[in-house]
């Protein structure tokens, strides 16, 4: 069986196959950012605490990755082994909206205000044979009969 | 009133010129632009010069002439040209020159921009998410959804921008495309087809910029600046190449930089006869008509569907078949765009002239990471 290894550290982690991303708060202000910071855009002040961002959201946004991007930089299958992706911007309620990779691809299937939940998305096997992985957000059970437009 | 003049105007080709260096296409600019207004390399007190890929500029002068002048070099994204032309006013403005050049070249390989992060933290990229082609993408998709642009608007736009470039002798894409033939090619970013998408590409543009009372030394035919300005992002705004974006909504630079441009200039969008958007992308050309003022958000549709934006339009936009069919070398781009605007001003502009005997013409650059420049121009 093999070791889910993130595809970095400090972006998320990785707790009983589910990841949880990593964010900062700002403690004068409230603005949440992602990845981790330290300094606020929003007030300027440098004091932030670490925080797990939510996991569930609704889809902002979205667009669909239908080319092999160049790699590097990207980890995933290239070439005739490359599969489209969805990738979009997640808004976590009252915190932000995070950008990320999704499950589906399929048009669609793709509905602005749908409900997303966080999941792990393989990339690659490293030379040690782990499983690298990244974030992505998957259409919750509940969201499959369409979302609102918010 | 303008302090600042443009007196002299060079163009290398737009498109994939193999065997030249993009430096070569700037120098290649740099000498038609020192013809255009009959002066020599060692008349100019100053350059600012800017590329992505195609080495420091300011090396150049082992071509041109190694005459001891300041020579700054820029990097701005997309941004860069209009920089470069915004550091040249500055500094005339100043009094610290008379007269000097903005000069702006590249040469990118094929294919979406690669963009990596700081070696062994490269997440971002490795995970897929660091291409500037999803962010267009994306934002046109919630634009869409906000405002009701259908995707018939996107491919007139495009459509447009080939007929335009057409009948541009220096442009890259050559070939007029139907709507039909935009909308079924290949999809890259849904909703953007790859005939809606620009293409990194070489080129070079280099202008002689001096003050305005002595432009008439330079040329019988000045074109005067009535502004030049550069804002960045500010908090929640919607950027290219963001990990995570804040609930909160900001216009965005362009918006801003538009603004303060109209301010410096002391007139409105009404008072402009032709303008060059940037137009990465189909979608940012429709969104940029809004966020630059020429109409409210949604408005498009309809200004499409009417041709408002045609060379012999109400408003014609990206006279010179843009970005779309110019491709995009990072820093000759907003160059090109004022390049456009002198021709069309000066009447100059052949084919694609526009008829309505411009007075005022406006540019607008945009780039990572949240970064748009403006121009306004005049006879
Ligand atoms: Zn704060």
């Amino acid at each position: 069986m093999t070791t889910n290894v993130a595809v970095a550290d400090g972006i998320f982690t990785i707790d009983n196959g589910r990841p949880k991303l990593l964010g900062s708060r700002c403690t004068n202000c409230d603005n949440h950012m992602f990845p981790r910071q330290s300094g606020c855009p929003k007030c300027m002040f440098n004091e932030q605490e670490d925080i797990e961002l939510a996991t569930t959201g609704t889809l902002w946004t979205w667009t669909v990755q239908a080319f092999p991007p160049k790699a590097p930089p990207y980890l995933g299958p290239t070439g005739d082994d490359f599969v489209p992706y969805g990738v979009g911007y997640v808004e976590l309620p009252g915190q932000v909206r995070v950008e990320a990779r999704l499950t589906v691809s399929d048009p669609e299937q793709l509905i602005i205000g749908m409900e997303m939940e966080l999941v792990l998305d393989p990339l690659c096997i490293d030379e040690d044979g782990n499983q690298v992985v990244t974030y992505a957000f998957a259409p919750t059970q509940s969201s499959t009969s369409g979302g609102d437009a918010s | 009133m303008s302090n600042v003049a443009i007196v002299g105007i060079g163009m290398h080709e737009f498109g994939r010129t193999d065997g030249v260096s993009g430096m070569d296409q700037g120098v290649i600019a740099v000498r038609r632009a020192l013809a255009d207004c009959g002066k020599q390399w060692s008349d100019m007190q100053f350059a600012v010069g800017g590329s992505m890929d195609g080495g420091a500029a300011d090396t150049m002068v082992s071509r041109i002439g190694l005459t001891g002048l300041p020579f700054t070099n820029v990097v701005n994204g997309c941004a860069t040209g209009g920089t470069a032309l915004a550091q040249a006013v500055n500094t005339i403005e100043s009094g610290a020159a008379d007269v000097g050049m903005a000069i702006g070249f590249d040469k990118h390989e094929p294919g979406a921009f690669r963009i990596r992060g700081p070696r062994g933290k490269d997440w971002y990229g490795g995970s897929g998410l660091a291409l500037t082609t999803q962010f267009f993408g994306m934002k046109i998709t919630r634009y869409m959804h906000e405002y009701g642009i259908s995707q018939a608007s996107l491919a007139r736009v495009a459509s447009k921008a080939f007929r335009n470039g057409s009948i541009n002798p220096m442009a890259w894409r050559r070939k007029p495309l139907s709507e039909q033939e935009v909308l079924d090619s290949l999809m890259l970013s849904y909703p953007l087809t790859q005939y809606m998408f620009c293409s990194p590409g070489e080129g070079g543009v280099a202008m002689v910029l001096c003050r305005a009372d002595k432009a008439k030394d330079y040329t019988d035919r000045p074109i005067y600046l009535q502004a030049a300005a550069v804002r960045t992002r500010k908090f929640g705004s919607f950027e290219v190449l963001a990990p995570s974006i804040a609930l909160e909504r900001d216009a965005g630079p362009t918006a801003a930089a538009s603004k303060a441009a109209f301010e410096m200039a002391g007139i409105g969008p009404e008072d402009i006869d032709v303008a060059q958007l940037q137009d990465t992308e189909a979608g940012a050309e429709i969104m940029h008509m809004a966020e630059n003022g020429f109409c409210e958000h949604g408005e498009q549709e309809q200004m499409l569907a009417n041709g408002d934006t045609e060379i012999n339009g109400r408003l014609p936009v990206n006279t010179d078949g843009g970005c779309l069919a110019n491709g995009e070398p990072i820093g000759a781009s907003g160059l090109r765009q004022v390049y456009e605007n002198v021709l069309q001003l000066r009447g100059d502009a052949g084919e694609r002239q526009v008829p309505n005997d411009p007075k005022v013409a406006y540019t607008h650059v945009y780039g990572a990471p949240g970064i748009s420049g403006v121009t306004i121009l005049s006879r």
